[in-house]
Order: structure tokens, then C-alpha cells, then sequence
């Protein structure tokens, strides 16, 4: 860990991140240092992560090879530098494997995993959508949630404000989980705005990473977003079985 | 792939262990085992949320261990690099769901990574594979008996990668399971296995006949080689209950001892009728659960009797572990077979038939 911090010589070619994330379906991409976006798999199913991890990771790794999408350059090797991970918050079964898969994969190449809050994705995301289109051009400084389903009834949040100096989106308030019917009135008593999304981009995910690395940062945390203790339920004395 | 020795890393975490091994062809190169046995105490048994949680964390360290363990097994300067394997294997069945994705999602993606093959396999067969790294020449047909807290099974293993008959499991607790019950009711510690062995050392197994599930006369048309440990437990408690309401104390040992004569007493008589009835001199036994010592002793002294050859691997073989599903891996690719094509998942209830997973031969016929 920590390769990302270390001074680069002008030969340097730059960062080029694989990005995997699995907290809401599954999405693999591999973006460049400036953010240009090589290629990018996604299965969009809510379940299923074990089953497509391998698939999609193998053709945004293939497709990548071929430069950035629009390219017209004969397929070549791409060298990974870093595995950007999505740690959540998510769903803990699927929210795993991309986990898993992004450290094995790390492992297996010798390179550092850069942890990433996978509501910044969609943060930043919202945030250069909205510089492009001019949207919510009024409220530039406005306070938003994103706003992904956490099952059991609940939605999982995290609010935002703008972009710092180093591009990256500034969390108001760290990721939690609200029962599905109070997030409204918890967002609207404090005036902000409710974005809810339904996809998490794993090019973002890089892109959320290169930045960090740009600006030396960690902004994920090492472990998972799982939000909510294991369901265990202590054990009594044990059960009579004579009335 | 034609080495008739692969270099191949097993990954397993079908259930509390975090099991990484390291093979060339039959030679055992490492094991490394990461257990989260000890957050599951304090509720007296396996939480598959704990236990996948666990696997997350303990993967990459145990990966790493088994590298730098290989490394040395081989004397090389450093550890093992991942470059040098042949390939990379997986357990994907059967086990907690949740744990397994874990293991499934790493080894997929350090396939990909390596750019190496990948073999999906059964992890029953895997327990049945640990014997072939003990070094000794492994004889089938053979039959085995697997205990362990997941799963109490007995197969009918005629070939370890083109022939394997599930003869009969068990139909409600596995083995492992009731020992941990008996504890509880007996105010004994998380593991069960090694407290109640502790506390029968002094107790006397012929004290209180218990139950032998589904070993009546009427049981042996449908359930001759299946198990059932759940009216045991039910007998142990009531006969515990009947003695403190009457104020009595409960003799811990004699209890311990009787309702572990019970277990051992079903198994060994179970395993030894199919090796009788299929005519095959030979028994393996594998899982957690032949850490117990009195099911060790019974098995050898009456295989013994009975002319049937048992073969017990060391413990840590025994146990979920991961280099039993690079044995097995290791076995297919001498054999041949092609590797898992990448689309399989978790099955928590995958049959025994099914050796190898996503086999593309095997899809194509289908
Ligand atoms: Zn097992």
C-alpha cells in the first residue's frame, strides 16, 4: 500500500485504475489518470456478484486494451497501477465480493488497493453531471444525500456538498442507514436534498480514486461499509424440551 | 495443461476457516488455516455473517502465509510467487452461501489477474482428496466417512474425479453440531467436540443408553446409511431435565461419555455396514470431527474386526482447509480436465456428483 504516494519520475505514464464495485449490482472499469474512461462492464442485476465478477472483469481488462473508448489503437496490454475498491455502503453479501475480488486481484498484480466510498462515486458523478448541464446551477453549494437501498426496509445515505480543492466530493455526513419511510423527513428537516441512486458506476469509482492519489489521500476506509452488526442472536439457557 | 505436477493455490471458505493451500501435483506445499472459531463462541455456534465478515478480513494474510510457507517448503529465498502458479482453485460448494462467494469472488478475480486457469470444486471431495497428501499410495474404490460441525456424510468413492455416490447424510444436525448442543446442555464451552471428549475421559459410555437415530430394523430400507442426531439431543436433554427436577445432580462424565458412545457407536456401525455391503475393505475418514479421540479408537478397533483398511489423514487435513481443494484441482488437471469456465457461483447444497463445477465439457453436453 502506499505505492501511490511515492515520487514519480517525468517517465511516469500514469496511473491506470481498475475500479470494481459490487455494492448494488456489479460494475468493472479501467479509467486513466485524467479520468478518460477505458472500458467498463456492468451487470446491473442486484444479485448474482459471485456469478459475473470473473466475466466482467476479464472484458473490461480486454476491452481496456483496446484505449479509451472511441479509440481507434490496436489492442495493447494494459498496465494496471491500482485497484480502486467500492467498500460500500451495500448489501454485506454482494458488497464482499467485490471486496474480495479487488484484493485478490491487487494481490495477484503486486499493486496497492485504493478504498473508496462508493456513495462518492455517485457524488462526483451528480456533481460534474450537474457542472456540464448547468442543473441545480442556483444551488451550487447545495447539500445533497445519496440515497441507495440498504434492504430490510432501509436506505442507506450519505451527505455531500460540493467539491474540494482536490476534485473530490466533500461528505457533510459519513454514510448511515434510515428506515425507509423517515429518510424524507430527516433530509427535508435539514434541508437536503434527496438524490437516490439506483447504479454505482465503477469508472467513477477510479475516478474517485485517481484523484485521491493525485492528492495523496486516503478517502476510503480499509474495511467494508457494512453499517449494521452481523444478525446473531444470543443463545438463552437452553430450550426444555420436557413442559 | 499437461505438468504432471501443477502448481496450484486452493482457496476454501465454506465455513468458519479461511483455509489456503498450496500443492505441486501430490506434494503438500502449505496449509495455512485462518479460523474465526472464536467469534462464533459466544454464540455457541457458526453465525454465517461472522464467519463471511471473518473470511474478508483473513483472506489476503492467509494467502500471503501461504506464499511465504511454500516459499520455504521449496527453499526458495522468499515466498512462492503467485506468478509461478499453474492454477488457482476454488471451493464452491457446499457450505454457508455468504462465506462462500467470499472465496469464489477472490479466486475469480486472481485468475484474472494471473491469467491463470480456474477449477471450481466440490468441498466434500476435497475432504476425500487431503488423503492424497499424505504421500501413501490411496486405493479406491474406498468408502469415507466426513464429519465436522457442517456436514456428516458417507460416500461411495470409486474414482476421487469421475465417481463419487453420496450413500447417505445426515437429516437434520451434522455431528459436530449435536456435540455443540450436548456442551450447551451441559454447561460446557464453544467447541463442543473437545469439551465433551474432555469431560467423558471419566465417564462411563454404557451408563444411559441413548438413541441410535435411523438404526432400527425399519429404518434400514430408506435410511440405512443416513444419520440423525436430533432425537439424540432431545433424549440427552430430557434424561438432564428428569434428574434435575427430581434434584438430583447430573453426572457431567457419564453423560458426556454415553451421549458420545451414541454418536461414535452410529457412525462407525454405519460406514462399516456400506463397506460390508458394497464389498469394499477400505474406509476413509475425514472433517473436523475425527479430532475426537474415542471416534478414532472405535473406528480402528472395529474396521479392525471387520478386515476393512481405515486411513485417517493428519488433523490439519482433516479440517476445512484449503489445500485439499488444490489436491483435488491438482488431480483433475493430471487428468485432464479442462478449467471451470468463469460463470459458476456459490451452491450451498451442491451435490457430491458434482466434482468439478462450470466444467465447459460437462456444459456443453448438458
Ligand atoms: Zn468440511
Amino acid at each position: 500500500m502506499g505505492r501511490g504516494l511515492e515520487p514519480r519520475g517525468a517517465d511516469y505514464p500514469g496511473e491506470v485504475i481498475l475500479g470494481i464495485d459490487t455494492s448494488l449490482g456489479t460494475t468493472v472499469a479501467v479509467v486513466d489518470a485524467d479520468g478518460a474512461v477505458r472500458s467498463e462492464a456492468v451487470s446491473a442485476n442486484p444479485l448474482g456478484h459471485a456469478e459475473v465478477i470473473g466475466t466482467l472483469l476479464q472484458s473490461a481488462i480486454a476491452d481496456a486494451a483496446r484505449g479509451p473508448i472511441g479509440a481507434t489503437i490496436a489492442p495493447e496490454p494494459v498496465e494496471l497501477t491500482h485497484v480502486a475498491a467500492g467498500m460500500g455502503p451495500g448489501p454485506f453479501t454482494g458488497l464482499r465480493v467485490g471486496i474480495a475480488a479487488a484484493r485478490a486481484f491487487a494481490l495477484g498484480r503486486g499493486i496497492p488497493v485504493v478504498p473508496v466510498v462508493s456513495h462518492d462515486a455517485v457524488a462526483l458523478e451528480l456533481l460534474l453531471h450537474d457542472a456540464l448541464t448547468g442543473g441545480f446551477e442556483d444551488e451550487a453549494d447545495d447539500t445533497f444525500a445519496v440515497v441507495t437501498d440498504a434492504r430490510r426496509r432501509e436506505f442507506a445515505y450519505t451527505v455531500y456538498r460540493g467539491l474540494d480543492d482536490d476534485g473530490l466530493p466533500v461528505r457533510i455526513a459519513e454514510p448511515a442507514l434510515s428506515p425507509r419511510d423517515e429518510l424524507d423527513s430527516v433530509l427535508q428537516a435539514r434541508g437536503i436534498l434527496r438524490r437516490d441512486a439506483d447504479r454505482i458506476s465503477a469508472a467513477m469509482i477510479g475516478v474517485v480514486a485517481a484523484r485521491a492519489l493525485a492528492a495523496g489521500r486516503t478517502v476510503g476506509p480499509a474495511d467494508a461499509l457494512y453499517l449494521r452488526s452481523p444478525d446473531v442472536t444470543m443463545p438463552g439457557p437452553p430450550k426444555r424440551v420436557v413442559a | 495443461m499437461t505438468s504432471a505436477a501443477p502448481l496450484v493455490l486452493g482457496i476454501e471458505t465454506s465455513c468458519d476457516e479461511t483455509g489456503i493451500g498450496i500443492v505441486q501435483g501430490r506434494r503438500l506445499l502449505s496449509n495455512t488455516i485462518a479460523s474465526s472459531m472464536d467469534e462464533h463462541a459466544r454464540y455457541g455456534g457458526v453465525v454465517p455473517e461472522v464467519a463471511a465478515r471473518a473470511h474478508l478480513e483473513a483472506l489476503q494474510p492467509a494467502i500471503e502465509a501461504a506464499l511465504s510457507e511454500a516459499g520455504s517448503t521449496l527453499g526458495l529465498d522468499g515466498p512462492l510467487p503467485l506468478s509461478a502458479l499453474d492454477a488457482v482453485a476454488v471451493t464452491s460448494g457446499p457450505g454457508l452461501a455468504g462465506a462462500l462467494m467470499v472465496g469464489v469472488g477472490a479466486a475469480k478475480a486472481l485468475a484474472v489477474s494471473l491469467g491463470t486457469p480456474l477449477y471450481a470444486v466440490n468441498h466434500l471431495v476435497g475432504h476425500i482428496a487431503a488423503d492424497i497428501l499424505t504421500g501413501e499410495e490411496v486405493e479406491y474404490p474406498t468408502v469415507a466417512l466426513l464429519v465436522s460441525g457442517g456436514h456428516t456424510s458417507l460416500l461411495l468413492v470409486r474414482d476421487l474425479t469421475t465417481d463419487v455416490e453420496l450413500l447417505g447424510e445426515t437429516m437434520d444436525d451434522a455431528a459436530g453440531e449435536a456435540f455443540d448442543k450436548i456442551a450447551r446442555i451441559l454447561g460446557l464451552p464453544y467447541p463442543g467436540g473437545p469439551q465433551i471428549d474432555k469431560a467423558a475421559a471419566d465417564g462411563d459410555p454404557t451408563a444411559i443408553r441413548f438413541p441410535r437415530g435411523l438404526s432400527r430394523a425399519s429404518d434400514m430400507q430408506k435410511h440405512r446409511y443416513d444419520f440423525s442426531f436430533s432425537g439424540l439431543k432431545t433424549a440427552v436433554a430430557r434424561w438432564v431435565e428428569q434428574r434435575e427436577a427430581e434434584g438430583l445432580e447430573v453426572p457431567v462424565a457419564d453423560v458426556a461419555a454415553s451421549f458420545r458412545e451414541a454418536v461414535v457407536d452410529v457412525l462407525v456401525t454405519k460406514a462399516l455396514d456400506a463397506c460390508a455391503a458394497y464389498g469394499v475393505p477400505r474406509l476413509l475418514l475425514g472433517g473436523g470431527v475425527i479430532a475426537n479421540r474415542r471416534l478414532r479408537e472405535v473406528a480402528l478397533a472395529r474396521a479392525a474386526q471387520a478386515g476393512v483398511a481405515v486411513r485417517i489423514p493428519p488433523l490439519s487435513l482433516c479440517t476445512d482447509n484449503g489445500a485439499m481443494i488444490a489436491a483435488l484441482a491438482a488431480e483433475l488437471i493430471s487428468s485432464g480436465r479442462r478449467p471451470s469456465t468463469l460463470e459458476f457461483g456459490a451452491d450451498s447444497t451442491l451435490p457430491v456428483t458434482e466434482i468439478q463445477i462450470a466444467e465447459p465439457d460437462a456444459e456443453a453436453a448438458a
